[in-house]
């Protein structure tokens, strides 16, 4: 019995652990390759070399973000078998499909694409090569669709029934899958969290150069389309985060009272600004709070009752049985807190930023001004971490929320050691691929764009990129 | 033919296709040892699989969905019971992976060379222990009532299933080299061409001893037509290399990776991981497939998506159809002259 507790407290954090770290590089993923898209539709278009380098300055730092991204992928996909099995066999019938359509309809996509514009630089007609980088990205972007319908079938399982005979989940309606509201808010708010993280890069390192008038002509703009970027993606984010946090008091009251700390149900219900509580007594000690607030944005209410904590562990109990049905309150109630306000800061950061290089205006010649704005790069990095952190955590102790918990869910022939092994590896492994990226990285940004080479581009429209000579230098070669 | 058995043909196909493509990907990557003499010409190596190898991985991303879709009791069985060596192959193929797209970043030696062995190991681990995998998995594991495997790491360490990860080997680096001959100009390609010639040799030998193993052990009808074209179709690719057809030589080898692969699934079915405790307790393409609404629905979106995937990846390989040897390789690489300038001050 201790061992199989073991092994799930394993298993929990080996998955904590790959998927905190695999959601590093998908937002940049994301929102860097339609950023990386547009500004090279900006070259095609306007023919000015600027645009160009900004899109092969921004493309090689995408693709080496892009090499991490794609192959701690495969890890996730493996370890919903070899960690998850049960889970695995419960609901493979639903949680599968999205999975295998994700690779089928998007990966495909994303990563053939990918290596035409990588190595198609003077192999495809400029329109041609333009239109790689938009399949890809859209393939990214699909992607993460078909990522969350899967997640969101955890967080607001529909389209299913239990098959009595088999004890498993059946899958009864695939468009209720695919069109849960909960995968259409969590979508709507990835993408701009996606852009967040974008925007936050563009400005940090187009930041780095302009304290020292580097590059003007390739950094101005993309400092200017970060700013713009953040901005937008913060105002997207708190739309779509109000959507989805009414969504959630409707779906897992629980996860948005274990965010809120609301220990008794009320009437109407503040929104905490800092509490801190006795989880065992189930109150808070300490509390700040903005009365009716939370009922506001619950509702659209300033009057409505909301359920508290301990309530809802009643209603759990008598509804599925003994047990604690309280998520880890402290990290529920801090990572929903964080996500927010290092989002809102990277936001304001954004706004700021757009009034002080406003048109026709000298560049701020403060130095902390480029110094906050090289620290804006790893703000929307930890809004995305501790949202996904809330997100998942929030659930538990569900794995598939009031359907099967996740001690259900773990590997029974898998034994601790072996996910032992695997996070001790992973984690290491993880970690130095973390040095040697953010190595690379920095050395990258440090060059700078590089500087055109007439003959690169002699004959763009030239589909055969330019004679039958198999001798003439590749334009990009590994 | 039923959605069940529809299903357990699409994922051979998936599988066939992973191995006929990353096959050769793998074998350029071991050979980045074996044939490279120097730095330009390892490049020469590297960048002949570039463009594509990114999407050939995609191929297993895919038949590990499908599975995951369709037969999830297979996906789990397995997944959970190769526990180690499947994460071995994960470490393997995130090294390769990182790899390629990093080596050539840096210009320092060191760098270079630590990269190097990325590439190689990446490469050889995976496609020794991907024939261990599908040899124990022909040959029956220990799989009890519960559908979960009750063996442990040494049970699938067993003569038959190295043999096979030591098959897969050989065969995927003759792939490699074959395609390597096809793709390059110059010194490196008479040289992958006598170096085909001689690997073939030892595949025939060891590819014939495995696959007549698994004819006499777990073979039908079906599977020696597969055993026959197999066999023809190695003695085929090592005929057209002799004589310098390279593209005809790459197809006969492509030829006999599908064959000895589907030769595998045609003896599984209507099995697809058979116990070897209790044949009552193998894993079928009844007992453990997903319900026929999930079956149809994805077989409505494979049949749509199937066709779009493979022509692009077929334009693929045709934008990059044209050879390359040492004079195509860029004297710096594309983005680290700056680089190496501006660290350098």
């Amino acid at each position: 019995m201790d061992l199989a507790v073991e092994t799930l407290d394993v298993a929990r954090w080996q998955f904590g652990i790959t998927t905190v770290y695999h959601f590093l590089f998908v937002p940049l993923t994301m929102g860097l390759s339609i950023l990386v898209a547009c500004l090279q539709t900006a070259w095609v278009r306007t023919g000015k070399e600027h645009y160009l380098r900004a899109t092969k300055f921004w493309g090689k730092l995408f693709l080496i973000n892009f090499a991490l991204g794609l192959v701690t992928g495969i890890v996730q996909e493996f370890q919903f078998g070899m960690n998850w099995s049960d889970y695995s066999r419960f609901v493979g019938d639903i949680f599968g499909a999205p999975l295998a359509i994700e690779a089928l309809v998007a990966f495909f996509l994303e990563s053939t694409f990918l290596g035409l514009w990588i190595f198609g630089w003077d192999r495809l007609p400029k329109k041609i090569h333009l239109a790689t980088i938009w399949a890809a990205a859209i393939g990214t972007i699909l992607s993460a669709y078909f990522i969350l319908a899967a997640n969101s079938w955890m967080q607001h399982p529909v389209g299913y029934r239990i098959n009595p005979e088999t004890g498993r989940a059946e899958l009864t309606d695939f468009v209720a899958v695919l069109t849960n509201n909960t995968a259409i808010a969590a979508f709507l708010h990835i993408l701009p969290a996606a852009f967040l993280v974008a925007g936050g890069f563009l400005i940090g390192i187009s930041c780095w150069h302009l304290r020292k008038r580097n590059e003007v002509a390739v950094f101005r703009p993309s400092l200017r389309l970060g700013l713009w970027v953040s901005v937008l993606a913060g105002v997207g984010l708190a739309l779509t985060g109000d959507m989805q946090g009414k969504l959630m008091y409707e779906q897992q009251p629980m996860k948005m009272a274990s965010a809120e700390a609301l220990w008794e149900t009320s009437k109407p219900a503040p929104f905490s600004i800092f509490s801190y509580g006795d989880v065992q007594k189930g109150h808070n000690k300490v509390a700040i709070e903005v009365p009716g607030a939370l009922s506001f944005l619950a509702k659209n209410d300033l009057d409505a009752e909301l359920p508290g904590i301990n309530d809802l562990q009643e209603q759990s109990v008598v509804k599925y049985g003994p047990g604690d049905y309280r998520p880890n309150i402290f990290v529920t109630y801090w990572s929903f807190r964080l996500m927010i306000g290092v989002g809102m800061v990277t936001a304001g950061i954004g706004l700021v930023g757009l009034w002080l290089t406003r048109r026709k205006r000298e560049l701020p010649s403060n130095p902390w001004v480029y110094r906050v704005g090289l620290w804006t790069i790893a703000f929307p990095f930890a809004a995305n971490s501790f949202g996904w952190i809330f997100t998942e955590m929030g659930r538990q102790p569900w794995l598939v929320f009031g359907v099967l918990k996740t001690e259900a869910g773990v590997s029974p022939s898998v034994s601790t050691g072996e996910v032992l092994t695997s996070l001790i590896v992973f984690t290491l492994l993880y970690g130095a691929l973390a040095v040697v990226e953010l190595g690379l990285i920095r050395r990258y940004v440090k060059a700078g764009p590089e500087p055109i080479k007439p003959a690169a581009d002699k004959h763009p429209d030239d589909p055969s990129g330019g004679g039958e000579d198999a001798d003439r230098p590749l334009a990009f070669a590994y | 033919m039923g959605l069940n058995e529809f299903w357990f043909l699409l994922i051979a196909v998936l599988w066939v296709g992973y191995f006929f493509l990353e096959g050769f990907d793998f074998g350029v990557g071991i050979l980045t040892k074996v044939l490279a003499r120097n730095e330009t010409e390892r490049r020469v190596l590297i960048n002949t699989i570039g463009p594509v190898w990114d999407g050939n991985e995609v191929w297993l991303i895919t038949a590990g969905g499908a599975t995951f879709a369709a037969f999830p009791e297979w996906y789990a069985t397995l997944f959970s019971g190769f526990y180690l060596p499947l994460l071995l192959i994960l470490v393997a193929l995130i090294l390769r992976g990182v790899a390629f797209e990093y080596r050539a970043k840096r210009d320092e030696d060191r760098w270079k060379r630590g990269w190097e062995q990325a590439i190689f190991w990446g490469s050889l681990v995976p496609a020794f222990l991907w024939g261990v995998a599908f040899a124990n998995i022909t040959r029956g594991v220990r799989i009890d009532g519960n559908k979960e495997y009750v063996g442990d790491l040494f049970d699938l360490l067993n003569p038959y299933a190295l043999l096979g990860g030591v098959v897969t080997t050989v065969l995927f680096t003759f792939h490699g080299a074959v395609f390597v001959a096809l793709k390059t100009d110059g010194d490196i390609r008479g040289r992958a061409r006598a170096l085909a010639g001689r690997l073939g040799l030892v595949t025939a030998v060891l590819a014939a001893a495995f696959l007549i193993w698994t004819q006499a052990e777990h073979g039908n009808g079906r599977t020696l037509v597969a055993l026959i074209v197999a066999v023809a179709a190695l003695v085929g690719a090592l005929a057209m290399n002799r004589i310098g057809r390279e593209g005809w030589a790459f197809a006969m080898s492509g030829v006999t990776v599908i064959a000895a692969v589907a030769m595998l699934f045609l003896s599984l079915f209507p099995s697809v991981m058979p116990s070897s405790l209790d044949s009552a307790w193998d894993l079928t393409i009844h007992n453990a497939s997903s319900t026929p609404y999930t079956l149809k629905i994805m077989t409505w979106v494979a049949a749509f998506m199937t066709p779009v995937v493979l022509c692009y990846q077929a334009w693929t390989y045709w934008v990059f159809r044209k050879r390359i040897s040492t004079k195509s390789i860029p004297t710096k690489p594309a983005f680290g002259a700056a680089a190496a300038d501006l660290v350098g001050k």
